[in-house]
């Protein structure tokens, strides 16, 4: 997840105060050297090194903003150094929203700790008082006024950064008492720069992992089990072996692959393998019909992780429950996973070198060291943009896969891209969940009480973490490691089934209970929201429910309820916006609203949806209020909240990965499709800046409020309530008969 | 030995009939902008124009472009003469991972040839065979549409 997670038991590395305060020395505290995020240059450029690292969320170009601002030079000289193991400070994983948090307050203050040192350089060689110099675009100057000089006018004398580099030691410790400007004084930060890494995106340039050709370069294909579980009882690959271009066939275990010279070719050795393996199937899903049934059979671990008062309320006169749910959902980026590996041609010397689009390349490392029984110094881990990435998906294992090939073939690179159908079939899914909901009222219908339980799988197998590697393929190796069960993480960070499971509603009591399933049929892992969609979608579809139930305005019950005054102004915005008026809708025209702060830590967020219903749900337009504290790039922010908020639309009206009772059928696109450009709601959207607030990430905060704006939305337009994601026909259909 | 233009510039490829275009500019020519999705006639992300028409290249054998103009994401233009599409994308700061981006300007830059003023609902019907993950689709749509403004004129058709 991040760095908050890693931390959080560690409170010498955590100063107390509010969350951005909290996770603002996490970064600098593991990572304290001004060099390892900063390198100053003669030739006028300055290398920003962040460990995090682009997923195509922009934050290569917030994070050279954060630079430029903090060392008062143009965003033109900021070169921003792709991530390695062997090169980049130890930044965790890029997730839960917290690359601005995390990286941007580590290189914000390593940025003015460099700017203080070069001043006191140059107020040296100027001879003046740091306090009188002034830094404009790199160039430091000394300016001294007429009096003393002499002469009409002022005579200044300069230097610059480039000047002083060679003679400045940038490897000392940040100084975390040195203040970094003032936002007021802003004037780079908060502008809508353009994102540096588009322009090669749309002309083609060669950029992304699977556009990567090194020299010597060899392809792999791996064949998966026919089915999770799955064992390969046997396979005759010798009539592959002879085929064109092939060099080797990898087995170990139900572990197979090839090896071969170009991509077509490793592509129809694979076909073949695939067509000769005799698999024994061993697991048995459930039953994708009947999930909410399903989940609450399984055997559980139950944690209370929040309670407030006692949640027996005497004078509650009568109890409304609800259970809500949705299936597991698929990462389904557009382009299937890749990596490339390469074993030292000498085995005892040398490093494995990875080049992948992971998430957390410090952490990949030390799977890859544990899968491979090596020290983690001798694997080096290279970051290369990939596909869009929501979480954790494939990368991690298809770089494991690569280096498994890669291992038959010392000294060469293997190129390993994943198939459609291993991509969706193959990558983690983020978990079915299950959510019943109690709430114990009064004669008035005011809510007294309030009981949330949720049901799922854990949210996180994240490498990096446990003491087995949680790679795809180790679990397939003829000594396979341990399969892991998926775990949350802690609430303090965020959690993982539970996020957002705690209201901000000033209920007197309430009790918010997490089942997390110890069985795991599906392999399930972290996903953009984790499990913020399903319980913001029940927490806020019971709202509804129970202001509908009290005939009360659904905006005023809620405001009633809430006193943030942040939370209260994005829900007020986001009224405004479209001009709320509580009408009864209705004959298949709805308007519907939510609202979340995201991980009740990071950005405020309502939406309002307006649906029309006829056969299916068809979202017409989504009004937006967003809170994200100080905001960094105002482009970039609505970029990811639109983003957000269309995925979330896709999610909660389509999204369900298809299986029977051996193996999962939606392996291609007609099989799990997504919204489409004719389906995609307008989305107007509102930022609210608070400059003097820390900047929190935005790519999450709408996906919780989207899906219960909807579902509100739906039932505003038909009068039922359909409490099952996704929102399909058939679950339309079948609530209004 | 199949011969086509590609990029303007005179092509053959020795990789057989059969061969799918997407492999043979991926793979032999070394041009990686037509990104893989599917391979299945089911994501967009591999379209290239042929003779003015948006097809995908994961499903077009090479036989089916033997004499044909073939031109491709690097071809529709460049950092120093882009494509109205390609600049309008970037103005508009249309997109996030980007990896839809290339199918996405081809069928944008076919539909603007053949219909220089589309209305939004047209422009979502042109692009419905692409798929977008990250949800970039309304800023897309915006830029193809501002694009319009900005392509030449369409030349008179002959007899016209
Ligand atoms: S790769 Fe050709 S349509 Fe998906
Ligand atoms: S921008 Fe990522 S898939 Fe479209």
């Amino acid at each position: 997840m991040n760095l908050a997670f890693r931390l959080s038991t560690d409170a010498a590395a955590l100063r107390a105060g509010p969350g951005g305060e909290r996770v603002r020395a996490a970064s600098l505290a593991v990572n304290p050297r001004i060099s390892q995020w900063l390198r100053f240059h003669a030739d006028g450029s300055v290398e920003a090194r962040p460990g995090k690292v682009e997923i195509g969320q922009g934050i290569v170009t917030a994070l050279a903003q954060i630079v430029a601002e903090e060392l008062d030079v143009s965003l033109a000289r900021i070169r921003m150094v792709p991530a390695g193991t062997d090169t980049s400070p130890d930044e965790a994983v890029t997730s839960g929203s917290l690359s601005i948090q995390e990286s941007g307050a580590a290189l914000r203050q390593a940025s003015a700790c460099a700017r203080a040192l070069f001043l006191d350089a140059a107020a040296a060689q100027l001879q003046a008082a740091p306090e009188t110099l002034q830094i404009s675009d790199g160039e430091i100057r000394a300016v001294s006024d007429s009096t003393s000089g002499g002469t009409s006018g002022s005579t200044s004398r300069t230097t610059s950064y480039w000047a002083l580099a060679a003679g400045i030691n940038l490897d000392v410790d940040a100084d975390t008492a040195i203040k970094p400007k003032a936002p007021a004084d802003y004037r780079i930060v908060g502008t809508a720069a353009p994102r540096r890494d588009l322009p090669e995106k749309v002309f083609g340039t060669p950029r992304l992992i699977h556009d990567l050709v090194l020299p010597g370069m060899l392809h792999g294909r791996v064949v998966r089990p026919s089915a999770p579980g799955a064992h390969l009882e046997s396979i005759d690959s010798s009539a592959v072996q002879t085929l064109p271009g092939v060099v080797c066939i990898v087995r170990d275990g139900s572990f197979i692959g090839v090896v071969a010279a170009t991509e077509l070719q490793a592509n129809r050795a694979a076909e073949q393998l695939a067509q000769l393996a005799q698999w024994r199937e061993t697991r048995e899903l459930p039953d994708a019909q009947h999930l909410p049934a399903w989940l609450r059979a399984q055997p559980v671990e139950s944690k209370v992780v929040d309670q407030r008062a006692d949640p027996a309320i005497v004078s509650a006169t009568r109890t409304m429950q609800a259970t809500y749910s949705r299936g597991f959902v698929a990462h389904a980026s557009i382009g299937p996973s890749c990596a490339l590996a390469r074993w030292p041609a000498d085995a005892a010397s040398g490093a494995l070198e990875v080049w992948t689009h992971s998430q957390g390349i410090f952490n990949l490392r030390t799977d890859l060291a544990l899968a491979f029984a090596r020290a983690p110094e001798t694997v080096v881990v290279h970051h290369v943009e990939g596909s869009g990435c929501y979480g954790h998906n494939g990368a991690d294992d298809v770089a494991y896969d690569a280096a498994l090939l890669a291992r038959a073939v010392p000294g060469r690179t293997v190129r390993l891209q994943w198939t459609r159908a291993q991509e969706l079939a193959w990558s983690p899914v983020s978990p079915a969940m299950r959510v019943d909901l109690e709430a114990a009222l009064d004669d008035a219908g005011n809510i007294l009480a309030w009981k949330h339980d949720v049901t799922s799988n854990g949210h996180g197998t994240r490498p990096g973490r446990a003491k087995t590697p949680a790679l795809l393929a180790a679990t397939h190796l003829e000594k396979p490691f341990e399969a892991l069960i998926a775990v949350n993480a802690p609430l303090a960070a965020g959690g993982g089934a539970e996020r957002n499971a705690v209201p901000l509603y000033n209920f007197p009591a309430w009790t918010i209970t997490n089942h997390r399933l110890l069985t795991m049929p599906l392999r399930t892992s972290a996903m953009r929201s984790l499990g913020a969609h399903c319980n913001v979608f029940a927490l806020e579809s019971f709202i509804d429910e129970i202001a509908h139930a009290r005939g009360e305005d659904p905006l005023a019950f809620r405001l009633r309820q809430l006193s943030d005054p942040r939370a209260i102004a994005v829900v007020e915005r986001a009224a405004q916006l479209c001009n709320w008026r509580d009408d009864a809708r209705g004959e298949g025209h709805g308007r519907g609203i939510a609202f979340a702060k995201y991980k009740n830590t990071g950005a405020y967020c309502a939406v309002i949806a307006e649906v029309d219903v006829a056969r299916e749900v068809r979202v017409k337009k989504l009004w937006i209020a967003v809170d994200v504290g100080l905001v960094i790039n105002p482009d970039g922010v609505r970029n990811q909240i639109e983003g957000g908020a269309i995925q979330a639309a896709s999610f909660t009206l389509k999204e369900a990965v298809a299986f029977d009772r051996s193996r999962i059928t939606s392996d291609a696109w007609e099989h799990y499709p997504i919204l489409k450009f004719s389906e995609v709601p307008e989305v107007d959207i509102d930022l609210i800046s608070r400059p003097d607030q820390p900047a929190v990430g935005a790519g999450e905060a709408a996906h919780g409020p989207v899906a219960a704006a909807i579902g509100n939305a739906v039932f505003n337009a038909i009068g039922v309530r359909v409490r099952d994601m996704p929102l399909t026909p058939e679950r339309i259909i079948s609530a209004m008969a | 030995m199949v011969q086509f233009t590609l990029n303007g510039n005179p092509c053959h490829s020795g990789a057989g009939d059969n061969a799918l275009l997407l492999d043979v500019l991926r793979g032999d020519l070394g041009l990686t902008g037509t990104r893989f999705g599917c391979g299945a006639n089911q994501c967009g992300a591999c379209h290239v124009l042929v003779d003015g028409a948006s097809v995908p290249a994961c499903d077009t054998p090479l036989w089916a472009v033997a004499g044909k103009q073939v031109v491709t994401v690097e071809g529709l233009g460049s950092a120093a003469a882009p494509h109205p599409v390609q600049a309008a994308l970037i103005v508009y700061q249309a997109g996030q991972c980007g990896y839809c981006l290339s199918g996405i300007q081809i069928s944008a830059a076919a539909l603007l040839a053949r219909n220089p003023n589309p209305t939004d609902a047209e422009v979502r019907s042109a692009l419905d065979r692409h798929l977008c993950r990250c949800g970039s689709h309304n800023r897309i749509v915006k830029a193809v549409l501002a694009a319009a403004q900005h392509m030449p004129p369409k030349p008179t058709e002959s007899g016209a």
